[in-house]
């Protein structure tokens, strides 16, 4: 469904260059979620964006991308647009705040010149969870975990193949981000969507992915099966410290931790 | 414990009276602190950092603090004159907040802020507050602590940031320091490393921590004994050790919903929240 070969991302210009991503290479079948995890300045969330057509105006894009076998170009084709959303982490900055749910709902079935938009913003949010009375509520006026819902149901609106989820629970409760979590694992089997999920809680990317790629320094380190993952089979030393540092506090283990080259 | 506690707080009341009526965030608190590691584990609105700044006097305008008891070493904080407060503020109690970049005075350098804190809870040289702002500096495993004592907050990391607040804090050895989810804004291993070095220096100081996050599992693998709050009160106290254990219907949903690394669970647990919790707990305890 997804395939990323060598893909790389320069920021800046002339000596002030940052190279935010390096040869990053993976794929993703249709209906299977992967995860990227790493630290903050990994790169994981710059490999979103590019794959969703947000940097090329900033940054310095190459390699190749195919989707659902077209190959991306520069200008994201308008099925593009249609077939591949986003979710992202922040639901208080990512709605507009003085637009009403409704408005902030129909606006993506209106771009894409969809039929029966009324109908289609009530039944994303009822797959949501959320009443049609919340059509007409603005932002400020639901909680963090409805927001994200909303959020959630802006990205159903266009009938979307893939997600692409930016960290989507991470300013979430717990409590809240287990309902969301259930949330997307369920909408996933109900319309087998396919999920790339970047988080830096490897719990999460534990419980939602199949696959997941470990970055460091812009480079994808490690790719593993979530089964080897809970099993502790990588033969990585930056994943086993990272592994070992999402168990909890444990003095002892904590001395020989080591600096990754930064 | 045998000898007595560092802080006593009884019956803990912070209301807040807004246009749209009053606001009860912290509901009938008590618990005391000893040389040990407590946390204070809730979710956002539980009151969690409201007790915490009430205990120093930082309730925001507005706020209204009422308490049975809160004691800190024998002096009682409510009723303490502002120069008795100062003199506590940092030298007897001190707290760390959440993100280095917004505490940490952006215009002077990290080592005349922690000089500053040094200087004003005693009477020696600016030459004593520099040796001992480098001690301080190289305590909290700062490597070049010259270098650093001349940078401005932008020139360090996250990290680093929040080692420099807690050496600020620790120069005037207070007895207690109050932690306001710490290391939240760090990656998981940084956050572990910070953690570490006020770990060691609290149980070289013998020093009192309270430690308020939202996160479970590195509070019961972090402190000593736990407290869990849900909506200002205090659902259940327990033992680090036994909080798998716990028997609070809330602690068990927290618990529960939780995605666990080693196991697979198909599904979480949504926590059925009981607004029974809320009035039983409040008159008992």
């Amino acid at each position: 469904m997804i395939d990323i070969q060598g893909l790389d991302v320069v920021f800046g210009h002339g000596t002030k260059t940052f190279h935010a991503v390096r040869d990053v290479s993976l794929k993703v079948e249709k209906g299977q979620s992967f995860g990227l995890v790493g630290e903050s300045g990994s790169g994981k969330t710059t490999v979103l964006r590019a794959l969703a057509g947000l940097l090329d105006r900033v940054a310095a894009v190459s390699g190749s991308m195919t989707v659902a076998g077209e190959t991306l170009q520069q200008q994201r084709s308008q099925a593009f647009r249609r077939r591949v959303q986003m979710v992202f982490q922040d639901p208080y900055g990512s709605l507009h705040p003085r637009h009403t749910i409704d408005t902030i709902l129909s606006e993506p079935a209106r771009v894409h010149k969809l039929e029966r938009i009324e109908e289609r913003v009530v039944a994303a949010l009822e797959e949501v969870g959320l009443d049609a009375s919340f059509r007409f509520r603005y932002p400020h006026q639901i909680s963090g975990g409805q927001r994200q819902r909303v959020s959630v149901a802006r990205a159903l609106i266009t009938d979307p193949d893939i997600v692409l989820l930016d960290e989507p629970t991470s300013a979430l409760d717990v409590s809240v981000q287990a309902e969301v979590l259930n949330l997307l694992m369920r909408l996933q089997r109900e319309h087998g969507l396919t999920y790339v999920l970047v988080s830096h809680n490897l719990a999460v990317v534990a419980h939602v992915c199949d696959t997941l790629a470990v970055m460091q320094n812009g480079e994808i380190v490690e790719t593993m099966s979530v089964q080897q993952l809970r099993q502790h089979q990588s033969s990585m030393p930056y994943t086993q410290q990272l592994l070992t540092a999402s168990l909890g506090y444990d003095r002892s283990a904590i001395d020989a931790f080591e600096e990754f080259g930064r | 414990m045998a000898e007595s506690p560092l802080l006593c707080v009884e019956d803990l009341h912070v209301t807040y009276h807004t246009p749209t009526g009053m606001v009860q965030a912290v509901k009938g608190v008590s618990f005391e602190l000893g040389r040990e590691k407590l946390g204070i584990v809730g979710e956002s609105g539980s009151g969690k950092s409201q007790t915490g700044r009430a205990i120093l006097g930082l309730t925001s305008p507005g706020g209204e603090v009422q308490a049975r008891r809160l004691e800190f070493q024998g002096t009682n904080l409510l009723h303490a004159d502002r120069r008795t407060l100062r003199k506590i503020r940092g030298a007897g109690i001190s707290m760390i907040m959440q993100d280095p970049k917004y505490s940490l005075n952006p215009v002077m350098t990290v080592g005349k802020q922690i000089e500053e804190a040094f200087l004003i809870h005693s009477n020696d040289s600016k030459r004593e507050a520099y040796a001992r702002t480098l001690a301080m500096l190289r305590a909290v495993k700062i490597r070049e602590p010259e270098r650093v004592y001349r940078a401005y907050p932008h020139e360090v990391s996250g990290g680093m940031g929040q080692r420099i607040m807690i050496a600020m804090m620790m120069i005037p050895e207070p007895s207690i320091i109050i932690a306001d989810e710490p290391t939240s804004a760090l990656d998981v291993t940084v956050q572990l490393q910070v953690l570490a070095v006020l770990d060691d220096m609290i149980s070289e100081r013998g020093m009192g921590l309270i430690f308020i996050s939202h996160d479970l599992n590195l509070i019961a693998s972090f402190c000593d004994r736990i407290l869990i709050m849900y909506g200002g009160q205090v659902m259940e106290e327990c033992k680090a050790a036994d909080l798998q254990q716990a028997q609070h219907p809330y602690t068990r949903g927290l618990l529960g919903c939780l995605p666990r690394l080693d196991g697979s669970q198909k599904e979480l647990a949504v926590l059925q929240r009981d607004p029974a919790w809320l009035d039983t707990q409040g008159s008992t305890s």
